[in-house]
């Protein structure tokens, strides 16, 4: 057995041991705030995964809240991508605006998005907009100030070369300054897909008349702890799937950066 | 061989930082003829690489003038290109060999078939037809600068520079490498331009050889090297003309006056003295001691 497949056994078994320990322990306290992983995963099947064929089996409380939600992250995380992205190599190859927008940068970075939802609110009304609003605003920092770190440190050597040999400024961007940039952005990405599930969550708790965080209100309001834990349950599960997702892409674009820093003969 | 001016430099001066600066050229002139091959040597810090950066157009000296076929440079020019020493950051990573070469190939030639194939020529020339898949990373450092090699000869300059092109590979590979640059010449009559600090390189390689003095650099001698083509790494360097030769140019670079009989200079240039570089067999007889 090669050690990759050695590492997914492990980690299969420890997280299998850890729901069977779960189980056994509820089972015995039968605590209602404690329901046992059968429980919850009954549940999740009941609320969002037992519908028709045609729906792809989806309820249609999943379609009216787990959708949106997803729906508010990519549209959040696209903003924050194309925003950050852009930006981070605008400022990042200019030795003016880094300049000037540096401390203002590392001020904004160091605000907590979660504080501006009141302000959002204020701005947006409840709804989409402002849940947007906070998850674009929330993960657009990573993003951006990891691109302007990257952007920034192109290797000189290649800068070089490129003008040696006159490449336009069209293609020295394309060609050259987009991938070096790549590792560092992709390094911030990861932060923000991350974030992105954390502040879907708290912008549809302050006020959402859909989606997991008006889900996970309502099931608490409801004193149904089961239901509560399956969005819990739904809510890991999410962030462990964007985290997957997140790293296809990346060893998708990033092949040559793992192989140029491993020196895979 | 030498027919027209193909490179004139005349009272070229460089400084580094604010006012006066830093000063790294005093004053050069030199001249390099059409197919001509010229080394440039000296100790480092001479300024050897800063005066090539002012050749290409990519440094402004601070004084004189650089002329390219009549024509003065104040940007990188037409028909140039630069092989650089670090060949494994100056080659883009995320490109494969192919697509490495190809590259520069995009501002004058639109069609992609037509680059692909200029590209695998060039490659071929430098004999890596079979790694133009790979990734640069995946060669070893003699490939890859026969990569970077590639890449200046698929621009088809009239004008090849080399900054210390060899400085970090094995001596064999060197060898290789020097022998390639050789042919490279012989079958397309490029004018070349090479810094190098290895003063066995220097003459081996050159039809003439430039010797700089310590920074700030200025020219301290130009000598003609007379040496039979083709060159051989074994019989040209067994040749006393050769020994002669690098002799001469080790002294001057060392700044010595005078008869050449100094500790590593003549004594041990006897033919069939593999040891090459004059760093490396100053360092083996250190580590002797």
């Amino acid at each position: 057995m090669s050690r990759a497949s050695g590492r997914t056994v492990a980690r299969w078994a420890a997280i299998s041991a850890a729901v069977v320990l779960w189980q056994v322990w509820a089972r015995q306290q039968r605590s209602s705030f404690f329901p046992p992983p059968s429980a919850i995963a009954a549940r999740m099947y009941q609320q969002w995964f037992s519908g028709p064929a045609s729906h792809l089996f989806l309820t249609p409380d999943a379609v009216g809240n787990v959708l949106p939600s997803l729906g508010r992250i990519a549209a959040g995380l696209g903003i924050a991508v194309v925003a950050g992205g852009a930006a981070g190599v605008a400022i990042g190859r200019s030795v003016a605006l880094s300049g000037y927008l540096d401390p203002l940068l590392q001020f904004a970075r160091a605000l907590p998005a979660v504080t501006l939802v009141p302000v959002f609110i204020a701005l947006f009304r409840l709804g989409t907009e402002m849940e947007v609003a906070t998850i674009a605003f929330g993960t657009v920092w990573p993003i951006l100030l990891n691109t302007i770190d990257g952007a920034r440190s192109v290797d000189p050597v290649q800068m070089e070369t490129a003008r040696a040999f006159r490449l336009p400024g069209w293609q020295r961007l394309t060609r050259l300054i987009i991938p070096a940039t790549m590792p560092r952005f992709f390094a911030g990405l990861r932060l923000s897909v991350s974030l992105a599930l954390v502040l879907m969550v708290f912008a549809e708790l302050a006020g959402s008349s859909n989606g997991l965080g008006y889900e996970m209100n309502n099931a608490q309001s409801s004193f149904d702890m089961t239901w509560v834990w399956a969005t819990i349950v739904l809510l890991a599960l999410l962030g462990n799937l964007f985290n997957l997702l997140e790293l296809a892409v990346e060893r998708r674009m990033l092949g040559w950066h793992r192989g140029a820093r491993g020196r895979v003969p | 061989m030498t027919g027209t001016a193909m490179l004139d430099i005349t009272g070229l001066t460089h400084a580094f930082g604010p006012g006066t600066g830093h000063p790294v050229l005093d004053d050069i002139t030199l001249t390099v003829d059409e197919g001509e091959l010229v080394s440039i040597v000296g100790p480092s810090g001479c300024g050897k690489s800063t005066l090539l950066r002012c050749v290409a157009g990519l440094i402004r000296p601070t004084g004189g003038r650089v002329v390219l076929r009549g024509a003065p440079v104040d940007a990188v020019p037409d028909g140039l290109a630069v092989v650089f020493q670090d060949y494994s950051r100056s080659l883009f990573p995320w490109l494969s060999v192919r697509d490495n070469v190809a590259l520069p190939l995009r501002r004058t030639q639109p069609g992609r078939a037509e680059r692909r194939a200029a590209a695998l020529d060039a490659l071929g020339t430098v004999g890596l037809t079979d790694t133009a898949q790979k990734y640069p990373w995946q060669l070893s450092g003699g490939m890859q600068q026969r990569v970077a090699i590639a890449r200046a000869l698929a621009c088809d300059p009239v004008l090849l520079l080399m900054d210390e092109p060899f400085g970090s590979v094995d001596a064999q590979t060197r060898e290789d490498l020097e022998d390639l640059i050789l042919a490279v010449r012989r079958d397309t009559l490029m004018t070349i331009l090479m810094v190098t600090h290895d003063i066995d390189e220097s003459v081996y390689v050159g039809d003439r050889v430039v010797v700089l003095t310590p920074g700030p650099g200025r020219v301290r001698a130009d000598l003609r090297v007379d040496l039979p083509a083709p060159r051989d790494q074994i019989a040209t360097k067994a040749l006393p003309a050769f020994v002669h030769l690098r002799t001469e140019v080790s002294r001057l670079v060392r700044d010595q006056p005078g008869d050449a009989g100094g500790p590593g200079s003549a004594g041990r240039s006897a033919p069939g003295d593999d040891s090459r570089d004059r760093n490396r067999s100053r360092a083996a007889r250190a580590s002797q001691e």
